[in-house]
């Protein structure tokens, strides 16, 4: 409807909205903070719970890791567009004439770079800490940077679907996490897969698909599942 | 500008008001009256493109539209600048100065402050500035007078007038009792459409 605004330049919105979002979670750091430390807690607990066997950890941390991963990024999905759609925000960017795609595209990296990239960068760390077994990192970290930015794809169609209910961070749970289970299969597969000496690249090759897939769709099912809860 | 035909919004399969046509032409003001819950905000919801009509058209010859809601769209982690500063990229075509316009809606001495800190009425007033970042040719205005000294409301209405001055439209939606003085301003009593 705002015909010069959406002749406007895309770009420039674009990253107009990824600088304010970064700047918000700078200004916001305990909840930047939470899932990372979340994370944190989760991957030093499990040593602790298992007991010494180095073997059995070795064994088990890919799917410790991946799993600690997805529970951190379930757990700042909630916010993806929650304060833009109680604030009137959101209302703005309908009117304003961009594309609600583009708007929600530019929400998913933001979620990524500051939920999914800190992940991806203490994964050496959390690897160290699980005994990961030997040459595995590589493939541990390939899988994170393909598969954490799948998590934030897939999430935001949730969150788009479940903004408009108190509690739809509940129900966000209950609806994403069928949808993350071939992430963590695949993912943990590859890396098992590596600690085996065996072929991995399938697994990588089924991640960069999924990455495309979620990267192509999920943007403008994002955009619809946010103008059916507007409504 | 705007004219709208048998326009219906339904909620539950219930009309939310009675169906509404208007015409609004450049420099003309709509101003929308009623009862509270006749649906004054759904209509301008609705106007705005967020709620899709039931039933019956919209039609906007604008070139683009601004509004300003109950949800005054601000983020409480900015300060009135950088809520104002972001607006103004995101909108991207806006050639007005961001402190012109934080000047002349009377923020100017707490740009720095963070929205949270600011009152309901200067929150308002920010709400304000957005609009006339957006340069648009139509506004929509949900109870443009609320939270607002009468300062505030000399401002909206000084704004209001010189925005169909030049050449533009709004449609306002009001419960009280004030009234911009604008010689072409078009009354619409909302009635609500509950049969019961």
């Amino acid at each position: 409807m705002n015909g010069r605004a959406a002749t406007g330049s895309m770009g420039r919105a674009f990253f107009a909205l990824v600088r304010r979002d970064l700047l918000l979670a700078f200004r916001r750091r305990t909840e930047l903070m939470f899932p990372v430390i979340f994370l944190l807690v989760v991957i030093s607990l499990f040593p602790l719970g298992i007991g010494p066997s180095m073997q059995l950890l070795a064994r088990i941390s890919p799917g410790v890791i991946w799993i600690a991963a997805l529970l951190a990024t379930v757990i700042s999905l909630d916010g993806l567009f929650r304060s833009d759609y109680e604030d009137g925000t959101l209302e703005q960017f309908v009117i304003s004439g961009h594309p609600l795609t583009l708007i929600a595209l530019a929400k998913i990296l933001t979620h990524w770079l500051v939920a999914g990239l800190p992940i991806v960068l203490l994964s050496p760390l959390l690897a160290v800490w699980m005994n990961l077994p030997d040459g595995t990192m590589g493939v541990m970290l390939i899988t994170l940077i393909l598969g954490t930015p799948i998590l934030s794809l897939i999430g935001s169609i949730g969150v788009g679907l479940t903004i408009s209910l108190k509690r739809g961070g509940q129900l966000l749970s209950l609806l994403v996490f069928p949808l993350y289970v071939p992430i963590l299969i695949i993912a943990t597969a590859a890396v098992m897969a590596a600690a085996d000496s065996l072929p991995y690249t399938q697994f990588l090759g089924l991640l960069v698909a999924g990455l495309i897939t979620s990267l192509t769709l999920a943007p403008f099912a994002a955009a619809a599942a946010l103008k059916i809860s507007l409504s | 500008m705007l004219s709208a035909s048998q326009l219906n919004f339904e909620r539950y399969f219930e009309p939310v008001f009675k169906p509404v046509s208007f015409d609004l032409e450049a420099g003309q003001l709509l101003l929308v009256t009623g009862a509270n819950g006749c649906g004054k905000t759904t209509l301008i919801r609705v106007l705005a493109g967020v709620l899709h009509p039931a039933s019956g058209a919209i039609d906007m010859t604008a070139r683009n539209m601004a509004y300003v809601g109950h949800y005054l769209a601000l983020k409480d982690d900015l300060s009135v600048l950088e809520n104002l500063r972001f607006m103004k990229d995101f909108i991207g075509t806006s050639e007005r100065d961001v402190e012109e316009v934080i000047r002349e809606v009377g923020l100017w001495r707490v740009r720095y402050n963070q929205a949270r800190n600011l009152s309901a009425g200067q929150r308002k007033r920010c709400a304000l500035a957005r609009l006339l970042l957006s340069e648009a040719d139509l506004w929509l205005l949900d109870e443009p007078y609320s939270n607002l000294d009468a300062e505030g409301v000399e401002l909206v209405d000084r704004l209001l007038v010189r925005h169909l001055e030049d050449g533009g439209s709004a449609v306002v939606a009001t419960h009280g009792v004030h009234r911009p003085g604008w010689g072409g301003t078009v009354e619409f009593f909302l009635e609500s459409g509950a049969t019961a």
